[in-house]
């Protein structure tokens, strides 16, 4: 494998396709990462949006801005907006990015599917954001669709299953191309074992990927034909039942959480180790572990169900397989946090972020544990408690870790450092105000606050006020993230290759120059 | 796009131009879709852009694929892409696989545990009494309410060993000449490579040409319909998108036997013919589960 061969007119490898072209025809990793990414950031703030909506309703109890119906779809469709458009996608992103720098490839296995994969996301929410226009506003029945109240729908019913048809459509192509560029494009000596942790996170849950998302496709489309042809799926009096359907829901749901978490353990243990100055402690258990999550995640879905009813054998069953789980979580919070141990530590922003990652994400890990319990749970299930857990694991959690990564890297996409204070500010006010926005609402729950509901008792008062008051905070913060990233695009000191050249960063992906080139390795780097 | 592919050394990278294809295939879903949304709310309009999304998705595959089969031809894709192009195919492969995994999981569970429950079992002896009460569940079944298109809810089922069993046999031998084509291929051997591909896909469209009778005889004499209850339901969606796998393989390998008939493929480089013979059996293994699990069991 000597050089990259592109055509005749790309053959000077700095040569870009100009014009809209470029982006609408793209089949380079590294723009069609980009627009996953700008995409992911505007599904961010979009999403943020409505939860900042959500949160002014809650400022207060009482009905004040919103009809039920219409803050219902707020809920519903900030959770699709940002699993499905913010936080997958920037992922997706960043593997584009960064997987054929880490494995010494040219570009991505599969160019013009990539294409195909990132295009169909805005049209899929088109799709989806349009229902709001129609007869009966949005999708109003919770993001997991259980019938029969998702089958009460007005128009926005089909288009959102035919959006979540597009959405899982592009997961499984850009999952596909994640795994065939690993497994077939890493460069000469790149043995498995040797592959950064950030590729083994994502191709783990790229397997996860083309396993659930095509479940999620079949139960969405039996709601359709429940709804529109007469099946009786869901329905008792054909002999369905409704709860058949959350049983499908969540064999995809539950492997979809960690497709949301995987790539940001990738993330963090690319970071930690290069601002504690040591080797990742314990890589080869850090592989292991992985896959451990992933495979028990096929097997713990109903513990989402406990209070639907199911036999004390299913309970039990879906209680301990739970719990298992925080087995090799532990032993991935336990390599990070040795990583650390007695290593030269330093604290620039992707530090602070995969820092904050550790303790706030283990928070949520631990509320988790609390959740699994079955006979807890009866007392949790859909409480605030609930609420918080899941947003700490997803937004301390996922979002700083990307927050994290794009701190780390942007530096080898743009060439340019970044305004390191700035980006201070930025961590710090967020995560002092995702604190102030998410923990209170573990009280909130333990008292007894339903999730979903855009009123409450006023004795939920007090915390909901600075829940809200963080929500604003945090919202507001992160036109700070905005405003560093827009500024290292187009200004600041050079960065070196290495980029951050006092600390220990390992890859292949600092051997290229900043801003790396076009098509990133024309030549395979030999790896020992 | 315009630019003339040139052929690249051997153990190269190659690293495709871009493509118009991806970005109108993306155009084509959305209008696709909106237009079904809009078809089945029955708005005027909807299936009019259901049938221009239709007409666009065959053009994408027209040119997109064809865009593809020149390049092939005109030996840009190394070993490499080669083996991407296989990979990429066999999690595709696999996904379908999950795909229909949702579907008979709902067929085994409603079995299993929905009707065996609505039927009072276990600790459920108050849905029972309750609310479907001397609903003894079984299978076949309609359920408790006994829906279907006949006034008195009574229905008939497909024997197993009618036509159903002659599409067994009829997928069977397709495997077998799908598998004589490609040794054929292999050995160079291109006449019989041209007959057994042609005789495979002919029985894959007799396949649906049977399957199509078995619906209209469903539909108008035995009062089995999508709306016959759980029966019907997992019945005609299960072998529904079956046959709609089958069309579709059908219609790859009419594609691959018309690339043979021009004189595409190699002894040595058939990716695209091997694709379509994965894709092929794996219609062929899912329909021997949809005969044991929906017709025989």
């Amino acid at each position: 494998m000597a050089h990259a061969d592109t055509h005749a007119h790309d053959d000077h490898h700095e040569h870009k396709p100009s014009g809209i072209g470029r982006w609408l025809f793209a089949t380079n990793h590294k723009d069609i990462g980009t627009m996953y990414l700008v995409f992911a950031l505007g599904m961010f703030f979009l999403g943020g949006a409505m939860a900042l909506l959500i949160r002014l309703e809650l400022f207060k109890p009482g009905m004040q801005y919103f009809d039920p119906q219409f803050y219902n779809s707020l809920v519903t469709t900030h959770a699709l907006v940002m699993i499905f458009g913010a936080v997958m996608p920037a992922f997706v992103g960043l593997a584009n990015w960064m997987i054929p720098m880490q494995i010494g490839a040219p570009d991505m296995a599969l160019p013009r599917m990539n294409n195909y994969s990132f295009w169909i996301l805005p049209f899929a929410f088109t799709l989806l954001l349009s229902s709001f226009a129609t007869a009966g506003g949005g999708p109003a029945g919770g993001w997991t669709l259980y019938p029969p109240l998702s089958l009460q729908g007005g128009t926005s019913f089909p288009l959102t299953i035919f959006a979540i048809h597009l959405m899982g459509a592009s997961s499984i192509m850009g999952a596909i191309n994640v795994i065939v560029t690993i497994m077939n494009m890493r460069a000469p000596g790149m043995t498995l074992l040797k592959l950064p942790l950030f590729c083994w996170t994502w191709l783990i849950t790229a397997y996860l990927l083309i396993a659930v998302m095509p479940v999620l496709a079949g139960a969405v489309t039996m709601l359709l034909t429940d709804h529109f042809f007469g099946t009786s799926f869901f329905n008792p009096a054909g002999g369905g039942d409704p709860v058949m359907f959350q049983h499908i829901f969540w064999f995809f749901g539950h492997p979809e959480v960690y497709i949301l978490i995987l790539p940001a353990f990738g993330i963090v243990s690319e970071i930690i180790p290069t601002f504690s100055r040591k080797p990742l402690f314990g890589y080869d258990a850090m592989v292991y572990a992985t896959a451990s999550i992933a495979f028990l995640s096929f097997i713990v879905w109903a513990h989402h169900m406990f209070t639907v009813g199911m036999p004390l054998a299913g309970q039990m069953f879906f209680m301990l397989s739970t719990m298992l789980i925080a087995v090799p979580t532990g032993v991935k919070v336990f390599n990070w946090t040795t990583t650390m141990w007695r290593g030269s530590l330093s604290f620039e922003p992707p530090m602070l972020f995969a820092l904050a990652f550790l303790f706030l994400f283990t928070i949520g890990g631990f509320s988790g544990l609390m959740l699994a319990i079955a006979p807890a749970d009866f007392q949790y299930q859909d409480t605030y408690f609930v609420v918080a857990h899941f947003h700490y694991v997803l937004v301390p959690g996922a979002v700083f870790a990307i927050m994290a990564g794009v701190y780390f890297w942007l530096p080898k996409w743009t060439g340019h450092m970044y305004d390191m204070a700035l980006a201070k500010w930025h961590f710090w006010l967020s995560s002092i105000s995702v604190n102030v926005l998410f923990f209170p609402q573990h009280f909130l729950g333990l008292a007894g606050m339903p999730r979903r509901i855009p009123d409450y008792n006023t004795q939920f008062t007090d915390w909901n006020m600075v829940s809200s008051v963080g929500g604003l905070v945090f919202g507001v913060s992160q036109l700070l993230f905005v405003w560093v990233i827009v500024k290292c695009v187009s200004s600041g000191e050079r960065a070196t290759d290495k980029v951050w050249s006092d600390a220990m960063p390992l890859g292949l992906e600092w051997t290229l120059p900043s801003p790396a080139p076009y098509h990133s390795f024309e030549d395979a780097p030999e790896v020992k | 796009m315009a630019h003339a592919p040139t052929t690249p050394a051997p153990g190269k990278y190659y690293v495709p131009h871009g493509s118009p294809w991806p970005f109108f295939g993306s155009v084509t879903l959305f209008i696709l879709m909106a237009g079904a949304a809009l078809t089945v709310e029955h708005t005027r309009g909807g299936p009019l852009l259901l049938g221009a999304g239709l007409a666009l998705l065959f053009t994408l595959f027209f040119f997109w694929f064809g865009t593809v089969i020149r390049e092939n031809q005109a030996g840009v894709y190394n070993l490499q892409v080669d083996r991407s192009f296989r990979m990429g195919m066999s999690w595709f492969i696999f996904s379908e696989v999950m795909f229909f995994a949702a579907f008979f999981g709902a067929l085994f569970y409603a079995r299993t545990l929905a009707l065996p429950w609505l039927s009072g079992e276990g600790a459920k002896h108050l849905t029972n009494l309750l609310l479907w009460k001397g609903f003894e569940g079984g299978w076949p079944t309609n359920g408790p309410a006994a829906l279907g298109p006949r006034g008195d809810g009574s229905f008939e089922t497909i024997p197993a060993l009618g036509v159903p069993l002659v599409n067994t046999m009829i997928l069977l031998s397709s495997g077998v000449t799908i598998t004589i084509a490609h040794h054929a291929l292999r050995a160079g051997h291109r006449g019989v490579l041209k007959l057994f591909l042609a005789a495979t896909f002919l029985l894959g469209f007799v396949f649906v040409y049977l399957q199509a009778g078995e619906y209209h005889h469903a539909y108008t004499e035995l009062g089995l319909t999508l709306g016959t209850g759980i029966y019907g339901s997992t019945f005609f969606m299960l072998t529904g998108f079956h046959g709609l796998h089958v069309t579709i393989g059908a219609i790859m390998l009419t594609v691959i036997w018309l690339r043979v008939m021009r004189g595409h493929f190699t002894p040595e480089r058939h990716f695209a013919f091997e694709g379509v013979a994965w894709y092929w059996h794996f219609v062929d293994v899912v329909w021997l589960g949809l005969y044991l699990f929906v017709y025989w069991l």
